[in-house]
């Protein structure tokens, strides 16, 4: 009867989306206050009505109820509480909802906390973003229903995928969903915005925020997923290039670029047309990531075949939003009105550099990703797209771009003086000279590129940490009065210089990785040891252990420094009973930002077994400096002056603000 | 790799083949030189039968005869790109990870530059025409609010958090 009542519920929900489709847009164009005011309060309905519908899927699985047709395919009795909670959106249609709860918890926000915004935006966004909720509920209702029942329950379910029950299912996909349909939000003002015609100061003030956070999640989801694989795997790798990753990392190369150009929309009312277009834009990849994850295209025709009723709904969705958005775009965009000028070399010329390199990389990923595709559908000729093509295509974008991000926030507004802005970075760039060197001194000269990936890094890093000294004058002032300025910037300042340093610890790590990485392959015989960057690992030998729904074959190992003991890691081969699947379970140890990676192998008798082992200097920063990509955007998001509504700064601060800049 | 945790995750499929680790030891030839040019190609080849997997990274059989197959000529004294041409000449283009550069790829190799300089003259010609009308008209602060907007902007600026 719960089961029903969710399906009901989700019923409902999409009569509802249905309204709110029509009336508050209808009433922001006849100009009806009471059609209009339907919004909010239908905003928050729906909200409600999906939650009720996701609360009742999660009690099936906490219940175990095999009459569910969805928990009889991904849950298990005997499977930690844990895993049957996150096992509710280890799924295709679990997680569909987990996206379409995410999409009107968005729209409630909006709906709830939209009171400063003018009354026709807000009414014309909300019924946009019904539109998408509509979509996306109609697709669950008639090709992914979550509460299908069964005739007959079996006593026990096919459990979830192994490599699922993690701890990384518990975070990564809400992140990353978080942020993909955190974008929607961006998507309905634009398209509100065209509608309307007209751009004005509050859209600007909205659409910022939202990027932020919907970017700030993505960037903390991508993070996850990349340190999951990595762990789970078992070979050490981080980022594959592969086209599910990509689904993910387009969206974020255009929000990236979104939130630098809701900056200048924001500041200076330039570049609005093309803020609007990228908001569509991102949105629209990251439906086409949804729609390549969902159809099964990318995996082979033949999964596209097994049930060709979804991806083509979803492509249908694809059509309509992108399609419908792109031509209200090319109709109506003309008639938005430009603002401010600036000359070429300003910090608005700094932004449209970073978009323009942004974009182009976001292209050449997007091509790279779906070219193996439409060649295949077109000639028939079949290619593969990798890593190695990536690397060789979309490295060379990153550098120019990484290159500039110092300068960015340090040229002024409207026009810069670009000699001024390089006396400003001569101490970064001397830090990153020296650095290089010291690392083509210390690595020989063998690895050319490495030193110079190691001096980009710091040339980022020590960019991000002289802006901020430098708008605060330390050496000018004194650090007593240095401090109370220090307090005082404003939170975007201080956001845009922790993400800069992040992105610079995140490529750190990726080049120290890549390039000084150590590794052994071999085969121990309990009691050998092998040596490694000056640890030495010894094989203790191999037991068999007995987990609650899995068997593994432990092996032990001592990681000794010096003779003295600093680690023991136990890697491990498991076989999950339900459905028979082995996996690996890697030991890592952590010392410093750098790790020791320890997978097993096949077994080869007599309790020997062929063992790989790495060292990978500074792996973590990659994750960490994501996390703090992440933190810079809470800062921004935490300005005052980024807040809905605007308040009106208090005196002093508004001294120090200008003070600052 | 990771596409293998999404696909699982959203399709709720099995897996094809469960992960391990690659390289084993008996492959390993003994000549650190040859050995690291056998690395270095296998990570640019690709196991047919797994999703976007270098032969390097795969533990299914096929990659392993592949990662064997490429020692063998590589000992034999092959070039490298003798290798490759000899397993392309095998199992077609696909087993290249990074396609050839020829007319079938172009649009593929294409794409960044393409977009780079075709964003570099969009921006150029937006600021050759902004500064044509800056010149006809000094008009560019306009306020583009109407006066119900503007009393509406006010009165959100008035209140105070």
């Amino acid at each position: 009867m719960i089961v029903e009542f969710g399906h009901y519920a989700l019923v409902l929900a999409f009569a509802l989306t249905l309204v709110q489709s029509v009336l508050p847009i209808w009433g922001a164009l006849q100009k009806d206050d009471r059609l209009m005011a339907v919004a909010p309060p239908v905003s928050v309905m729906l909200f409600v009505l999906i939650l009720l519908s996701f609360i009742v899927l999660t009690g099936a699985y906490l219940n175990s109820d095999f009459s569910v047709l969805n928990v009889v395919e991904n849950s298990h009795s005997a499977k930690p509480l844990l895993y049957k909670f996150t096992g509710v959106w280890g799924n295709h249609e679990g997680s569909m909802l987990l996206w379409v709860l995410i999409l009107v918890f968005f729209g409630a926000l909006v709906g709830v906390f939209g009171g400063n915004l003018p009354a026709d935006l807000r009414a014309v966004t909300l019924s946009v973003q019904a539109w998408v909720s509509a979509g996306f509920i109609l697709f669950l209702l008639a090709t992914s229903n979550p509460f299908t029942r069964i005739v007959n329950p079996p006593l026990e379910g096919a459990d979830l995928n192994p490599i699922l029950q993690d701890i990384g299912l518990a975070i990564h996909p809400p992140l990353l969903y978080v942020g993909y349909v955190g974008f929607s939000i961006t998507f309905s003002f634009a398209v509100a915005a065209l509608i309307l015609g007209r751009i004005d100061a509050a859209w600007a003030r909205w659409v910022r925020p939202w990027t932020l956070l919907a970017w700030c999640f993505l960037t903390l989801g991508i993070a996850m997923g990349s340190y999951w694989a990595y762990y789970e795997l078992g070979w050490g790798g981080w980022w594959f290039w592969d086209p599910v990753e990509n689904a993910s990392f387009m969206p974020w190369l255009a929000g990236t670029a979104l939130l630098h150009s809701a900056i200048v929309m924001e500041k200076r009312e330039a570049l609005k047309v093309w803020t609007v277009l990228l908001a569509i834009f991102t949105f629209s990849l990251s439906l086409l990531g949804t729609f390549l994850v969902r159809s099964g295209v990318l995996t082979s025709v033949h999964a596209f075949a097994t049930d060709p009723a979804r991806g083509v709904f979803i492509l249908g969705l694809l059509c309509i939003f992108i399609g419908g958005s792109l031509s209200l775009y090319a109709w109506r965009a003309p008639m938005l009105k430009q603002g401010g000028l600036f000359a070429p070399i300003s910090r608005e010329g700094g932004l449209v550099l970073n978009n323009l390199f942004l974009t182009a990389a976001c292209a050449a990923v997007f091509v790279g990703t779906l070219y193996p595709l439409v060649l295949d559908a077109v000639t028939g000729e079949k290619i593969s797209v990798g890593a190695p093509f990536f690397n060789l295509t979309f490295g060379p974008l990153m550098v120019p771009l990484l290159l500039a991000v110092p300068f960015g926030p340090v040229l002024s507004w409207k026009r810069a003086d670009l000699g001024a802005a390089c006396q400003r970075l001569y101490a970064a760039f001397g830090l990153a000279l020296l650095l290089t060197l010291v690392t083509y001194w210390a690595w020989g000269m063998d690895k050319v590129l490495a030193p110079l990936g190691v001096g980009l890094a710091v040339w980022v890093m020590a960019g991000a940490i002289s802006e901020i000294v430098t708008r605060v004058k330390f050496f000018e002032i004194g650090f007593k009065r240095g401090f109370a300025r220090l307090v005082g910037l404003p939170g975007s300042a201080w956001g845009a210089a922790i993400a800069h340093f992040g992105i610079g610890l995140t490529v750190l790590g990726i080049v120290t990785a890549s390039a000084f990485q150590e590794e052994r392959v071999l085969t121990m015989r309990p009691g050998d040891t092998v040596e490694l960057a000056g640890y030495q690992m010894t094989f203790e030998g191999a037991a068999p252990r007995r987990g609650p729904n899995y068997t593994e074959e432990v092996g032990h190992f001592s990681i000794r420094q010096g003779g003295a003991l600093v680690a023991e890691l136990d890697p491990s081969k498991r076989i999950y009973t339900a459905r028979q699947m082995p996996t690996t379970e890697a030991g890592i140890y952590t010392t410093g930002f750098s790790q020791v990676y320890l997978s097993l192998g096949e077994g080869r008798g007599d309790g020997a077994v062929d063992v790989r082992v790495y060292f990978k200097p500074l792996i973590t920063l990659i994750w960490i400096g994501c996390v703090i990509m992440s933190l810079g955007a809470v800062f921004s998001i935490a300005d005052r002056r980024l807040r809905v509504g605007a308040p009106k700064p208090a005196r002093k601060r508004q001294q120090s603000m200008a003070a600052a800049e | 790799m990771i596409q293998r945790l999404f696909l699982a995750l959203l399709l709720g499929l099995s897996l094809l083949a469960g992960p391990a680790l690659a390289v084993a030891p008996d492959e390993v030839l003994d000549d650190p030189v040859l050995e690291s040019r056998a690395r270095a190609l296998s990570s640019e080849l690709r196991c047919m039968v797994c999703q976007n997997q270098s032969i390097d990274d795969s533990d299914a059989p096929l990659a392993k005869d592949l990662r064997i197959l490429v020692r063998e000529r590589l000992v034999a004294g092959d070039s490298d790109e003798q290798v490759v041409d000899y397993l392309v000449s095998r199992y077609g283009e696909f087993v290249l990870l990074k396609p050839r550069f020829a007319w079938h790829t172009i649009v593929l190799w294409a794409a960044g530059p393409v977009a780079l300089i075709a964003g570099l003259i969009a921006i150029g010609a937006a600021l050759r025409k902004r500064a044509r009308n800056r010149s006809a008209s000094t008009d560019t602060s306009a306020s583009t609010l109407t006066a119900d907007e503007e009393r509406r902007l006010q009165a959100l600026l008035d209140k105070t958090d």
